[in-house]
């Protein structure tokens, strides 16, 4: 017998905890103060986000009509979320039509148990990877191997992540806190079937690299990708990259099992018009990516004859459901916010504790998991606004830092009954400026601060709280004489105080 | 026309001489200005750190108190975003309609320093001397937020005797953030080293910029690392002449303005 539905559906969870990678275990001040001494990771950073943000930039004002496209993009974009109910279901219609499965997945356990099941039972105990930052969420490499099953990412620098152990710290270079002599001793250490004399070239690297996946390709009979995008009304799913690695994973095995996110849908195969010119732009900073792979369910004696689609949930309904931070489920993984963010420029990935970095990270990883899971990421931004300028979908991600912000302090609020230190300072303050007599006298008293600074006109280090944070790095301008408004009662106005 | 100046919390209690060199600018121009007492604060505080509704009653008493002005002037890109920006946010979430209107209404009128000067009264030369080096900080807010593009720069350039040389990397955030600078010490400080590299690069024996919050956040590091640059205004160059000319050594700034509570510098 079948389950039988009673009632309303429910509202798919935000992502569960204990399972994939949208958490850190340090919060991001912390883990911060860690990276930031990191000379190896600040000069790899320095550099490639400075070159790729030139190149971005140059490409970028190549095209009189960018504004036009990025106002496109977000458009299609903000019209897909309001009717995705209906596009996924199209999808999943267009799909089936051309022989694909599709498997709908509430959360990351969810998803990684149907991934494993397919796996298994094509009885095969290894598994190629295409570059994806969905499988990563939901953790989707430790799954199989608790299952037995060895999942090999084939993205260069994936693999570099992957055998060195490590997490990824970059949306589109995952390998970006890594310099050549670390990839040559992580090769060395782990690739097993690699010549002793390897040199840190990085043309004998990547050498290395593509003597010891081609193995993997020929001999794989299952593949898992990623999609950068799904056409509704053909079913189509496409991948872009860069080095070729993805259209072997995507061409050689006989199996193709997709993980992706149900927010990654175009409506209609024109849509790709936009999107394809928005993309290799913003991401790497090129006209067009050397590689644009789609397919649409199995063609037959032609690549892949079994297609599994696997359609993510983790929280992103959730997210939807969230009126003022639903515009971060337009992103296209394209990382220009990371490349141009003051923040991730000098923190890395890694300090963001969740495989989505940088500004988008800050936003998307708390609206997934539930603000709380991620408290600290809303304030990881200084609200520069280089960000949102970048974004090649127009999404407000400094205005959704402060509605997050917000939500952190009012869900906080209703889960204490003794408010913060903060709060109260908060809430004083707000009472202390709403009434001009009080807040005359406030101002006044700030005049005692004059006790201090007197040696050299500056305040030093101060060991109080919060004081403390500013005082260690920055003197104190010392408090003036006289206020303005004390000034302007004097000079200008006899009749008010 | 009657411009009402928000000076900006911080102005009003730590920077009171940015609030002088603003009513001494546009005075100079023929203006005049009005300062009403009722004000404190835009809230941009309150708001970015999470307390929107302990932000409410600061932008009610915004809109009350400024709606009587033909336009708004504030001494800083970062608080007249915020009008423009955060009022309506607070007003939708958490007031009356009335309010929302009210809020509208201010914001369409409320304007940062160089917009006022170059975009409402037409002017680019105001008639000021500064015979420094200096270099310029864009900030943030006044750059994306509000886009003032170039019109800070057009104002210093018909300045007469500045000696304007370009800022490296002008465009980066100096790292204040608000409450970032505390909350985030040391990545703000990590930025804020970067800034002052750039700053100390360009020979400049001042950093200017729109926003006493910026230049109080560049002007603490420079001063902790005894750097010999100093910080100054957009409105303080403005505000100089020859007649009055910028005195440059903070300390005799402090003993010229000490002796003249009761009476006008």
């Amino acid at each position: 017998m079948s389950a039988v539905m009673l009632g309303m559906p429910t509202l798919p969870p935000p992502a569960p905890r204990g399972v994939g990678h949208l958490r850190g275990d340090e919060s991001f001040p912390d883990a911060a103060r860690h990276s930031l001494a990191d000379t190896q990771l600040r000069a790899n950073l320095g550099h490639a986000t400075r070159t790729i943000r030139a190149k971005r930039a140059s490409v970028v004002a190549e095209l009189p009509d960018w504004e036009e496209l990025r106002e496109a993009g977000r458009q299609l974009k903000v019209h897909t979320m309001a009717h995705l109910p209906d596009y996924l279901e199209q999808l999943e219609a267009a799909v089936t039509a051309r022989g694909g499965i599709v498997h709908w997945a509430r959360d990351a356990a969810e998803a990684n148990r149907i991934v494993t099941e397919l796996v298994q039972a094509k009885g095969v105990d290894e598994v190629v990877k295409v570059k994806s930052m969905a499988t990563q969420e939901i953790g989707l490499n430790e799954a199989l191997e608790a299952a037995g099953i060895s999942a090999w990412e084939t993205d260069l620098a994936e693999l570099i992540v992957q055998l060195g152990h490590d997490k990824p710290s970059h949306i589109l270079v995952p390998a970006i806190h890594r310099n050549r002599s670390e990839i040559r001793q992580i090769f060395l250490d782990e690739m097993g079937d690699v010549d002793p004399d390897l040199t840190d070239e990085p043309s004998v690297l990547a050498g290395a690299a593509r003597l010891h996946l081609r193995r993997k390709f020929l001999s794989a009979e299952v593949a898992i990708s990623g999609a950068n995008y799904a056409i509704a009304e053909t079913g189509t799913i496409g991948v872009v990259e860069s080095e070729g690695n993805g259209r072997m994973c995507l061409t050689l095995p006989q199996t193709l099992i997709t993980v992706m996110g149900i927010e990654k849908l175009v409506p209609r195969y024109t849509d790709l018009e936009v999107f394809l010119q928005l993309l290799p732009r913003s991401s790497t900073g090129e006209r067009m990516n050397p590689y644009t792979s789609m397919w649409t369910g199995i063609t037959p004696d032609d690549g892949p004859q079994e297609f599994h689609l696997v359609l993510l949930d983790n929280g992103r309904t959730q997210v939807l459901a969230d009126e003022e931070g639903r515009d971060a489920l337009n992103c296209i993984r394209c990382s220009a916010c990371l490349n141009v963010c003051p923040v991730y420029e000098r923190a890395g990935g890694h300090a963001y504790g969740s495989v989505y970095p940088g500004p988008i990270g800050a936003i998307l990883s708390p609206l997934l998991t539930g603000v709380e899971d991620n408290a600290s990421l809303p304030f990881a931004s200084s609200l520069c606004g280089a960000c949102y300028d970048a974004c090649p979908v127009k999404i407000n991600i400094p205005e959704i830092l402060v509605h997050l912000r917000a939500r952190h302090t009012e869900e906080y609020a209703e889960e204490h009954t003794v408010p913060s230190v903060e709060a109260v300072a908060m809430s004083t303050l707000s009472f202390v400026m709403r009434d001009p007599r009080r807040w005359r006298l406030a101002l006044r008293s700030g005049r005692l601060g004059r006790i201090l600074g007197r040696r050299r006109g500056a305040i030093g280090e101060i060991p109080l709280p919060v004081v403390k944070q500013w005082t260690e790095t920055r003197d104190l301008a010392r408090p003036p004489q006289q206020t303005f408004r004390d000034w302007w009662a004097a000079t200008h106005d006899g009749d008010r105080s | 026309m009657k411009i009402g100046l928000l000076i900006t919390c911080l102005a009003d209690a730590m920077f009171p001489d940015v609030g002088r060199a603003t009513v001494d600018v546009l005075e100079r121009l023929g203006h005049t200005v009005d300062f009403p007492a009722e004000q404190s604060c835009c809230g941009q505080m309150h708001v970015n750190t999470g307390y929107q509704k302990a932000a409410l009653p600061l932008v009610e008493r915004f809109a009350d108190v400024f709606a009587p002005y033909d336009a708004v002037v504030a001494p800083s890109g970062s608080c007249v975003g915020s009008v423009r920006h955060q009022h309506g946010l607070v007003a939708r979430r958490f007031g009356s309609g009335g309010l929302q209107d009210a809020v509208g209404h201010v914001a369409g009128k409320t304007y940062e320093l160089s917009e006022l000067l170059v975009d409402v009264l037409g002017v680019t030369d105001v008639g000021a001397y500064f015979p420094h080096r200096v270099t310029y900080h864009p900030t943030c807010h006044s750059l994306r937020m509000l886009r003032v593009g170039d019109k800070p720069l057009r104002l210093l350039q018909a300045v007469d005797g500045i000696q304007l040389v370009d800022l490296p990397d002008a465009d980066q955030c100096c790292g204040f953030g608000g409450t970032f600078a505390v909350k985030n010490a040391d990545t703000s400080t990590a930025m804020l080293t970067d800034k002052m590299r750039h700053v100390l690069d360009t020979g400049a024996q001042l950093c200017s910029a729109g926003d006493s919050s910026c230049l109080m956040h560049i002007g603490g590091g420079l001063s902790r690392i005894r750097s010999g640059v100093g910080t100054v205004h957009l409105a303080q160059i403005l505000a100089a002449t020859r007649a009055r000319p910028y005195v440059l050594d903070q300390a005799a700034r402090d003993r010229a303005t000490s002796g003249v509570l009761d009476g006008r510098a």
